[in-house]
């Protein structure tokens, strides 16, 4: 391996043990995600999202629930706020990094959540066929047809305002879908022969969802919560915006935005430098799940 | 014998992330008004020959050629507008498998009359009138009701001859057949191969019949090439087929299992680097 | 000893006015050591007799028996530790994401055995693979090499009865030369029995003793190999099959 470069033993096509097959199967996996310039911009911004949110503290020129009433709305440069003030003299661009923190956890909580969720009900029902199906997906249906911003509505009324309440009815609207891509993945593949080839040899049920099923539909879900993370931002902004998500002082943007609203037309900074920001994490969530899907994408492999 | 097709020095290259691979490499061979048979394994370039002569492989595939003569014009140096013109008209291609190549959402008649409008001015109903002639020349016997029928609904020996009459009824004069009969049941093959070898004798076309069976081909053809590796290895009578002598075409008719010469083990194909090294042999006539 | 006996094989799909019947009264045995060949085209049941001796049909009536024990509804450990199967298509039977040393492990780890690195480099020697490709995922395989990868799966457990369902016939005429000869090798080394449906009759004729012809879900005639290289048969579809073959 000493006259090999890193490169070479990476692109090999005779791995000698299983680490090195599944280093060379992540390399190549990144060298064609890396070839498409829009999908590293996702990557890029989404980096520097999660950059922002860890350095906040240091990156932050002011304290974000500082308020100076003397100095409300201070247009875009002024001296010591970059991006100006809101209604009471907090510093948006402060807001805006720890916003980001926020926003993180958002994302993050709804991803852990939902794809799981339905993965797992997805699977099973594929799988299992029958009276465990019909159920399983009568189930999905009720939850597909709740309106997510009654039902986080009514979490609100019963539960209290908050972020995690927010993020909890966003969560169980979000994962039906992810229910249906599983089971109709798990369908196809339920018929293979390599399926048909494990059970041959005994296989019980769950060791076939789980290490045959499972790492074929994990692929295009990641690539739909990608593509999914935009609308649940925006979702949860909406619902900030409405007074239901995060609460004042938080520095959430949706909430920011929803401050900003009677400024709009002389101080339209206050409402947009927010909205820009959603923005920007929304396309990163965008072309980072157009190019996943182009690594991902099994057809694409083989 | 007329030269319809003449191909000189045909390279078909794709990049790669380990570089530059070539599927065929300076192919050269003419075509008249013969049955001429391109026989190889899969990765011998078979396909992706026929492909290249009607410039069906899109970028970054990279198809260069010295020329690529039909009826003495080069049409590798036309324009695409001017090759839609060729493709159907002129040179007209049969694919592997019907399910794959009808339109499964619109019906037989639609696709053949849309096939034919394509390339004549014809109306309506003389398109239709046109349609149930040439369904009837590849013997299907209801030609009425299959002009409404959808391909799912046709079994693959019928899907096939579809496939022939939607591909002759421009009356091209180059008939490319790329592996036809190989997703068909045995008793159907015959019955197909017949009806493409009447309608091309009929009208006097050249056909190019692209297999991987070499039986077949030696029964079907006037005249086989063999490739391996990108390259023409040996050019031969289809009749002497079973004379060839390159090694790597006796080696191929050799690992086939016989009912007449029955032995206990099949004798092994052993590759000899020197086979994709060596140059193309020529196919002229 | 007969290692396979089936009497009155019924196979079909669906209900009532739906209903298919794949296979019909099919009735045949092979004795140990033989190699039994179904042949018939497409939509002739063959395959599906196999399925439904492994349990992967569903919906079937009749007797199954294998080596003197009567198959049930659902099959037990060591039915599987008896009967294998090979499928047709080397592409489709080997998990995309699985690699060799997985796809061998598991299968070696479900039938109970300990010295699960010794067996499969034992394995990939058998088949002829050796130790480069043990840890290769299936698109950096041939379909030779893949058809190989398969048939140490099915021999993995260290079966009697192998079921060999188009084993060649998605593979070049070179590649299908030297999966044959293996085969050739396997059974006489393993001391196999082996049930093989092809569509090519001049496989069968070098592959096996004796053979079945069916046609849409029935079998018209049961006969040996000398006989299929007199070009004998009496059925007359069975004659019709014979004659397009050549």
């Amino acid at each position: 391996m000493a006259d090999q470069t890193l490169r070479q033993w990476l692109l090999t096509e005779t791995p000698t043990s299983r680490r090195h097959a599944k280093l060379s199967a992540l390399y190549q996996g990144w060298l064609t995600f890396r070839s498409n310039t829009m999908a590293m911009v996702g990557l890029g911004i989404l980096v520097l999202l999660i950059l922002i949110a860890a350095a906040a503290p240091i990156l932050s020129p002011h304290d974000p629930f500082v308020q100076d009433l003397g100095n409300r709305l201070a247009p875009l440069g002024s001296e010591g706020h970059l991006l100006g003030t809101d209604s009471l003299g907090r510093d948006i661009l402060s807001r805006l990094i720890y916003g980001a923190r926020i926003t993180l956890y958002i994302v993050a909580l709804v991803a852990l959540i939902a794809p799981v969720a339905g993965l797992l009900v997805g699977t099973v029902s594929g799988y299992a066929g029958g009276w465990v199906d019909i159920v399983l997906m009568r189930i999905t249906d009720i939850f597909l047809a709740f309106p997510r911003l009654v039902l986080a509505l009514a979490f609100v009324a019963a539960l209290g305002a908050g972020i995690e309440n927010a993020v909890l009815a966003i969560s169980l609207t979000a994962w039906p879908p992810y229910a249906r891509i599983a089971r109709a993945e798990t369908l196809t593949i339920r018929s293979s022969d390599y399926i048909a080839a494990i059970r041959l040899q005994g296989a019980g049920s769950l060791r076939i969802i789980t290490q045959h099923i499972w790492p074929l539909c994990i692929s295009s879900l990641i690539v739909r919560v990608t593509l999914d993370m935009a609308g649940i931002i925006l979702a949860a902004a909406g619902l900030g915006f409405l007074g239901l998500g995060a609460q004042p002082p938080s520095p959430e943007w949706g909430a920011m935005i929803s401050e900003g609203r009677r400024f709009i037309l002389d101080h339209w900074w206050v409402a947009t430098m927010p909205g820009l920001a959603i923005f920007t994490v929304s396309l990163g969530f965008n072309l980072l799940g157009d190019g996943l899907r182009d690594v991902l994408d099994p057809k694409a492999g083989e | 014998m007329e030269r319809l097709l003449d191909i000189e020095n045909l390279w078909v290259k794709f990049p790669t992330r380990q570089g530059i691979f070539d599927a065929v490499r300076g192919v050269s061979f003419s075509l008249g008004r013969e049955r001429l048979g391109i026989v190889g394994e899969s990765g011998s370039g078979k396909s992706m020959t026929g492909r290249a002569i009607l410039r069906l492989i899109r970028s970054p595939g990279m198809v260069e050629a010295d020329h690529i003569n039909l009826d003495g014009e080069n049409i590798l140096a036309k324009s695409e507008k001017d090759m839609r013109a060729v493709r159907g008209q002129r040179i007209s291609m049969v694919m592997q498998d019907p399910k794959f190549s009808l339109n499964p959402v619109m019906t037989i008649g639609e696709q053949i009359i849309e096939a034919y409008r394509l390339h004549s001015k014809a109306s309506k109903a003389d398109a239709h009138a046109k349609s149930l002639e040439m369904l009837e020349a590849v013997s299907i016997r209801n030609p009425e009701r299959v002009m409404r029928a959808y391909p799912h609904e046709m079994s693959g020996g019928m899907g096939q001859r579809i496939m022939i009459a939607m591909m002759l009824i421009p009356n091209p004069e180059i008939l490319i057949a790329d592996e036809p009969t190989s997703a068909l049941d045995v008793s159907v093959q015959r019955q197909v191969l017949d009806i493409m070898d009447r309608l091309v004798k009929e009208r006097g076309m050249g056909l190019i019949f692209i297999s991987h069976d070499l039986n077949l081909v030696a029964d079907f053809c006037d005249r086989v090439l063999i490739m391996y590796s990108g390259r023409i290895v040996e050019v031969c009578e289809a009749d002497k087929l079973h004379e060839a002598t390159h090694p790597y075409t006796r080696g191929l008719l050799n690992s086939l299992p016989r009912l007449d010469a029955p032995k206990d083990r099949l004798e092994v194909l052993r590759r000899d680097p020197a086979w994709s090294e060596a140059a193309s042999v020529s196919g002229r006539v | 000893m007969n290692m396979l006996e089936i009497e009155g094989l019924n196979v079909w799909f669906g209900t009532a006015r739906d209903r298919v019947d794949a296979v019909k009264a099919a009735s045949f045995s092979v004795a140990q050591g033989q190699s039994f060949g179904l042949v018939g085209e497409s939509g002739s049941g063959k395959s599906t007799i196999l399925r439904a001796i492994t349990g992967l049909a569903p919906t079937w009536s009749g007797k199954i028996t294998v080596a003197g024990q009567p198959v049930l509804a659902k099959r037990s450990k060591s039915f599987f530790k008896t009967v294998q199967m090979v499928f047709q298509d080397p592409y489709a039977s080997l998990h995309p994401r699985h690699s060799v040393d997985q796809v061998l492990g598991e299968t070696l780890y479900l039938h109970g055995f300990k010295d699960i690195d010794a067996r499969v480099v034992k394995l990939l020697d058998d088949v002829g693979l050796g130790q480069k490709f043990r840890f290769r995922y299936p698109h950096q395989l041939s379909g030779g090499q893949r058809q190989r990868v398969a048939i140490a799966r099915a021999l993995a457990p260290e079966p009697t009865l192998l079921l060999l369902d188009e084993p060649t016939s998605a593979l070049d005429v070179s590649v299908q030369a030297e999966i044959l000869n293996l085969l050739v090798d396997l059974r006489q080394e393993h001391h196999l029995t082996y049930l093989m449906v092809s569509h090519d009759l001049s496989v069968v004729g070098h592959m096996c003793d004796s053979l079945a012809v069916m046609k849409d879900g029935e079998i018209v005639e049961i006969m040996d190999v000398a006989a299929l290289r007199r070009m004998e048969a009496t059925h007359p579809y069975a004659q019709h099959l014979l004659q397009a073959s050549v």
